[in-house]
């Protein structure tokens, strides 16, 4: 790890604006720091600046950035009303990372990329202008949706997924003003610029999250992994579904570890509202959502598994 | 008096000793230790004026280097010093070299390989000055990163007898299938790490190692200085799995440069460097060809591997070891070729040999057994030979067929589906699978001393270490066992090679190796007692404390004692090791859900039914065999180490992304052991049970896959991706 400085915020003034890296849980700031992935000069750690509540808002609630992963899945008003988000959480990591990670931390997880963590392949993420390793490479959990030559990492979490299909809001301190941008516009497609994984700028804090108003239905967040537990999803469907007299009535859903960001593609609700499920109609769905993919090789199999896997997420929800 | 085991010892004496403890699931005495943190390990020891060493890897996969820039990093802050020095390791010493590996890191074997050390004050002064360390380097290509479609040389003299080719031609039932295996890690706990400090000419490391009689001599050899000039500490071990069979690069950096500096210098791999520098399983390719007649009588049997190493590695996974004696098929070919290629070493990791080799055979039997269509353990049960096929050894004390019936009857296999895709549960698939278990049995070299002191209380000391398996537990059972002390008046000194030489941990032969010496000076000591008590050996009787005969009251046996009785008990293998086939063997029974839509598959239950010959120690028996299994699991369904085929290198080099089994995967295990004494393996009547648990658990796994949903894989490990690719449509009714 390179030698860096390191300051303690004491409270939100004192971290907006800041040059320094923020520090929060940790969890995956410090693991890349051991790899010299990241290498910051001066280290600020926002532990202390509050934003730790979980407080309502209008009819939603807000939950503070440093509101950790595992108080944000066990508030019983979570549970109860936007479930979604609490399954998401207890989907990922374990119970020791969950009690560390921090909501704002979480969305501002970097990718799984072995080639990006290795530090030594070229890899235009963290050395822009030097190449994708990940591209001829072992790329079997990258992304399928919304790559581009160069860089085909996905966003490996699955909080955000949740929030995704929840649209829910992003809460950002900046310099001059505060702004509030949709958790579905917050995480970037790499385009030529695979460095830049959100929209936040430099200086800018994640202040906190805020969920819309609860809405009615089957909320659903199922992680496909290869092992039972502290794995990154290969991919993951959120989704919140009614249904009305045999028909679907609403639909909600958001898609995990397909691509730059949590892909979340209005058609596909669109096509299923008003229609009665079947597995043809699940197949359109997936139609929809695969129209563009595209496999690498070893992550080829992403593909019949988003589809199946939509499949089953709107099987279970609707009853077939 | 002591010496070669040439006689199967029949007198099966800890059977008649009385104080009742051999046997007895006894917590491990160290257990607590180790929960409280207080359990000291090779990283941790405390030194004056230590320093921290950081190992710098290579940044081209093979090749020389030309200059290090030393002169940048020294300058740095705390920066003591940059070695690379001749005797520094490229590679990890294989289990029992007793002698240098592949030493001069000016030569580039591997991608990452150490080719230089950073010495500073501080370990972040010298990660620092690690990562600014400017080497050059001269490329070169000669060898291939990946062993597909390269020449092969045999890796072992191959067997055959009969006509395989022409039987196959004949036999009215046969399978002829390529499965395919991945590496694998030992991924232990502790990572490798060593601490050296010289004074004078004698040099002590602590270190974390698994054979220490070798481990002195891989030293020695390595430095250029006498064996008795090295001292190794290792009293405790988190875990080595095969791979601390050898010393490793951290041990010979260490003492070059304590030896430079003249004062203590600390040495510990990162994770990544485990992973990367240390030792893989070798990948496999299998061709099974297995031919039954009209009765499932195995005719002609071919196991063929294809496997890798590095070039001038004598190692190659012994994939075929226990397909040479388990079934019958007098019409055999069974094979390895090696492949050389550039990746890190290949070499044991636990079970060399049958972990990968029995999950494939085992896999390929039910394949057999499906296109009888008959009962998997029907099968397996009709193919037991009466003696080796092909050279007609006789078998030592064989379970085989009784675990098959205690597992099938307590897993309840008559429950199962005859053909797949029979039971659905919500979006599951459910089916049932079992394999044979099987792995060769030795002993080995092994030496203890064992003092009763003048209070009755006695001592047990051997180099044997405990890698967290139970030695220390099971070497104190057997010493309060015959010498009739409670066992809390027993101590045990292990893991420092100033102490009689055990056999180490590996191959699963420790407990019966060196549990065999400490029973053996036992028995020197009991002699002595008789003596005193004016009985024959064999008369003498002790428990609690107390010693009689018949005919003579009970007495206390310290009368008998004027100042400590201290004896050293040998064992080494001799004629028994040859007469007979001596293995462990076992089956497992596993019931799995696969996901009709994902592919994941899920285990639900399993059991395992082993025959280890005498048992020393229920709970920590009982313990390896779940940990084997564990790795079985593993091993059917998630771990597979992911190289780079453009340059070698290791992709999932971490915990995070090589995947071994965690909590959640595992389903409630039952461990049944078979009653079983085997004379011919050891005096103790105990044979190995390290590594059996692995040996073909995976295979019931696979199988239970395809009794489930029909998906026969024959790629391990089974991940979603690929049987997702065979699944029937889910919502077919
Ligand atoms: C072994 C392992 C397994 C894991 N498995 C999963 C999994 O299955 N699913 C999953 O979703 N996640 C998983 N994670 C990732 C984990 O969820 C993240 O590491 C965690 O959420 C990050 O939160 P943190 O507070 O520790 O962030 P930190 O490590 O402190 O920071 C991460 C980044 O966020 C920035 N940051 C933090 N707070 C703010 C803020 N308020 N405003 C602006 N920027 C900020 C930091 O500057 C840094 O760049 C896993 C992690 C590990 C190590
Ligand atoms: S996929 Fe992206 S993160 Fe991975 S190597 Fe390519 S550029 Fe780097």
């Amino acid at each position: 790890m390179k030698a860096f400085d390191y300051a303690r915020a004491a409270d939100l003034p004192d971290a907006v604006g800041s040059d320094a890296k923020l520090i929060a849980g940790g969890t995956n700031l410090l693991d890349l720091m051991k790899l010299e992935v990241e290498t910051p000069d001066a280290l600020l750690d926002i532990n202390r600046i509050g934003l730790d509540l979980i407080e309502p808002e209008g009819d939603g609630l807000r939950v503070g950035a440093l509101v950790t992963n595992s108080d944000c899945a066990a508030d019983a008003r979570v549970r109860k009303d936007w479930p979604l988000l609490s399954k998401a959480i207890l989907a990922g990591a374990s119970p020791q990372l969950r009690n560390k990670a921090t909501t704002g931390g979480n969305l501002c997880q970097r990718t799984r990329c072995g080639y990006f963590m290795d530090n030594q392949s070229p890899c235009n993420k963290r050395e822009p202008g030097t190449g994708c390793a990940a591209q001829g490479g072992f790329n079997r959990i990258h992304a399928i949706l919304g790559t581009s030559d160069a860089c085909i990492a996905t966003y490996p979490g699955d909080m955000a997924v949740a929030l995704s299909a929840l649209d829910a809001q992003v809460v950002i301190a900046g310099r001059s003003d505060s702004r509030t941008v949709r958790v579905r516009d917050f995480h970037v497609l790499p385009g030529d610029a695979p460095q830049h994984e959100n929209v936040l700028q430099p200086g800018e804090v994640i202040t906190g999250v805020t969920l819309p108003a609860p809405v009615e239905g089957v909320q659903i967040y199922r992680k496909v992994r290869d092992r039972a537990s502290y794995a990154f999803a290969l991919m993951s469907v959120a989704a919140v579904i009614r249904m009305d007299q045999g028909r679907i009535a609403h639909a909600q859903l958001a898609f995990g570890s397909l691509a730059h960001k949590p892909w979340h593609d209005p058609r596909i609700e669109e096509l299923l509202k008003g229609e009665t499920p079947t597995p043809a109609l699940f197949d359109k769905a997936a139609d929809l959502l695969l129209e563009d993919a595209k496999g690498y090789g070893a992550n080829d199999f992403k593909i019949p598994l988003a589809r199946r896997t939509l499949a089953a997420v709107l099987a279970e929800a609707t009853g077939v | 008096m002591f010496g070669t085991y040439d006689r199967p010892d029949q007198r099966n004496m800890l059977d008649q000793t009385r104080q009742g403890v051999i046997g007895k699931p006894l917590d491990r005495p160290e257990g607590h230790l180790k929960v409280a943190g207080q359990a000291t390990y090779a990283a941790e020891y405390q030194r004056p004026n230590c320093a921290e060493g950081v190992l710098v890897g290579a940044t081209i996969s093979q090749g020389r280097v030309t200059a290090i820039h030393r002169d940048k990093v020294m300058s740095m802050p705390g920066v003591l010093g940059v070695y690379a020095a001749d005797a520094m390791l490229r590679r990890a010493a294989q289990g029992m070299a007793a002698e240098a590996p592949k030493q001069d890191v000016q030569i580039v074997d591997f991608p990452m390989q150490p080719v230089a050390l950073v010495v500073a004050e501080t370990f972040e002064q010298a990660t620092a000055a690690a990562k600014a360390l400017q080497i050059d380097y001269e490329e070169t290509s000669d060898v291939p990163f990946s062993p597909k479609g390269q020449e092969t040389e045999p890796g072992s003299e191959p067997i055959e007898s009969g006509d395989l080719e022409a039987t196959m031609a004949q036999m009215a039932h046969t399978i002829d299938v390529t499965y395919t295996t991945p590496g694998h890690a030992s991924a232990a706990m502790e990572p490798h790490a060593s601490i050296a400090e010289w004074d004078g000419d004698k040099l002590t490391l602590w270190g974390s190692f698994q054979m220490l009689r070798y481990n002195v001599k891989e030293l020695a050899d390595s430095l250029g200085v006498a064996s008795r000039n090295v001292k190794i500490m290792s009293p405790y071990v988190g875990g080595g799995f095969g791979s601390k069979l050898g010393i490793s690069h951290d041990a010979i950096a260490a003492a070059v440069a304590a030896r430079d500096l003249g004062r203590p210098v600390r040495v510990v791999l990162t994770r990544q460097q485990v992973f990367e520098i240390i030792m893989r399983r070798s990948e496999t390719e299998q061709r099974v060809r297995l031919g039954a007649d009209e009765k499932g009588r195995l005719q002609a049997l071919g196991h063929e591997a294809w496997v890798s190493n590095l070039p001038e590695e004598s190692f190659a996974e012994p994939v075929v070891q226990a397909t040479q004696f388990l079934y019958a098929g007098e019409n055999r070919r069974l094979a390895v070729e090696l492949a050389r290629i550039c990746r890190v070493t290949a070499g044991s990791v636990r079970a060399p040999g049958e972990a990968v080799g029995m999950q494939v055979l085992e896999a390929a039997m039910d394949e057999l057994a499906c296109e009888m269509q008959i009962d998997p353990v029907k099968l397996r049960k009709r193919n037991i030979p009466s003696t080796v096929p092909g050279d007609d050894t006789p078998y030592a004390s064989r379970k085989l067929a009784e675990a098959l019936d205690e597992g099938a009857k307590a897993f309840g296999w008559d429950k199962r589906a005859k053909k797949p895709c029979q039971r659905r549960e919500g979006e599951w698939w459910i089916g049932m699978g079992m394999a044979s278990a099987a792995r060769v049995n030795m002993i080995m070299p092994a030496q203890a001393r064992v003092t009763m002191r003048a209070d009755g209380s006695v001592l047990v000391q051997s180099d044997q270490t405990d890698i967290g398996t139970g030695s220390y537990a099971i070497l104190g059972q057997i010493a309060a066992e015959m010498l009739g002390q409670p066992i809390d008046r027993t101590t045990v000194e292990l893991g420092d090679s100033s102490l009689p030489s055990g056999a180490g941990s590996g191959g699963s032969f420790g407990a019966a190796s060196t549990g065999s010496a400490v029973f053996r000076a036992c028995e020197a000591i009991r002699a002595v007692l008789a003596g005193r008590l004016k009985c024959r050996p064999d008369d003498l009787q002790l428990q609690d404390g107390k010693a009689w005969a018949e005919g003579i009251e009970p007495r206390d046996v310290t009368d008998l004692l004027d100042g400590d009785i201290a004896k050293i008990g040998r064992i080494k293998p001799g004629k028994t090791s040859n007469s007979h086939q001596q293995a462990t063997y076992g089956a497992f029974f596993v019931e799995v859900a696969v996901n009709a839509f994902t592919g994941e598959t899920r285990l639900r239950r399993m059991t395992g039914a082993f025959g280890i010959g005498r048992v020393l120690n229920e709970k920590t028996a009982r313990s390896q065999c779940l940990g084997g299994m564990v790795w079985g699991i593993g091993s059917a369904l998630t771990e597979e180490l992911a190289f780079d085929e453009r340059d070698g290198h290791l992709v999932n080099h971490d915990l995070a992304e090589y995947h071994v089994p965690v909590h959640r995967d595992i389903p409630p295990m039952e461990v049944i052991f078979v009653e079983e004494r085997d004379p011919v393996a050891s005096p103790i009547q105990a044979k190995g049970v390290g590594e059996l648990g692995i040996c073909g658990a995976a295979g019931a796994i696979s199988n239970a896959i395809y009794n489930a949903c029909g998906v026969r894989l024959r790629s391990f490990p089974m991940t979603p991706d690929k049987v997702l690719a065979e699944l029937p449509d889910p919502f077919a009714k």
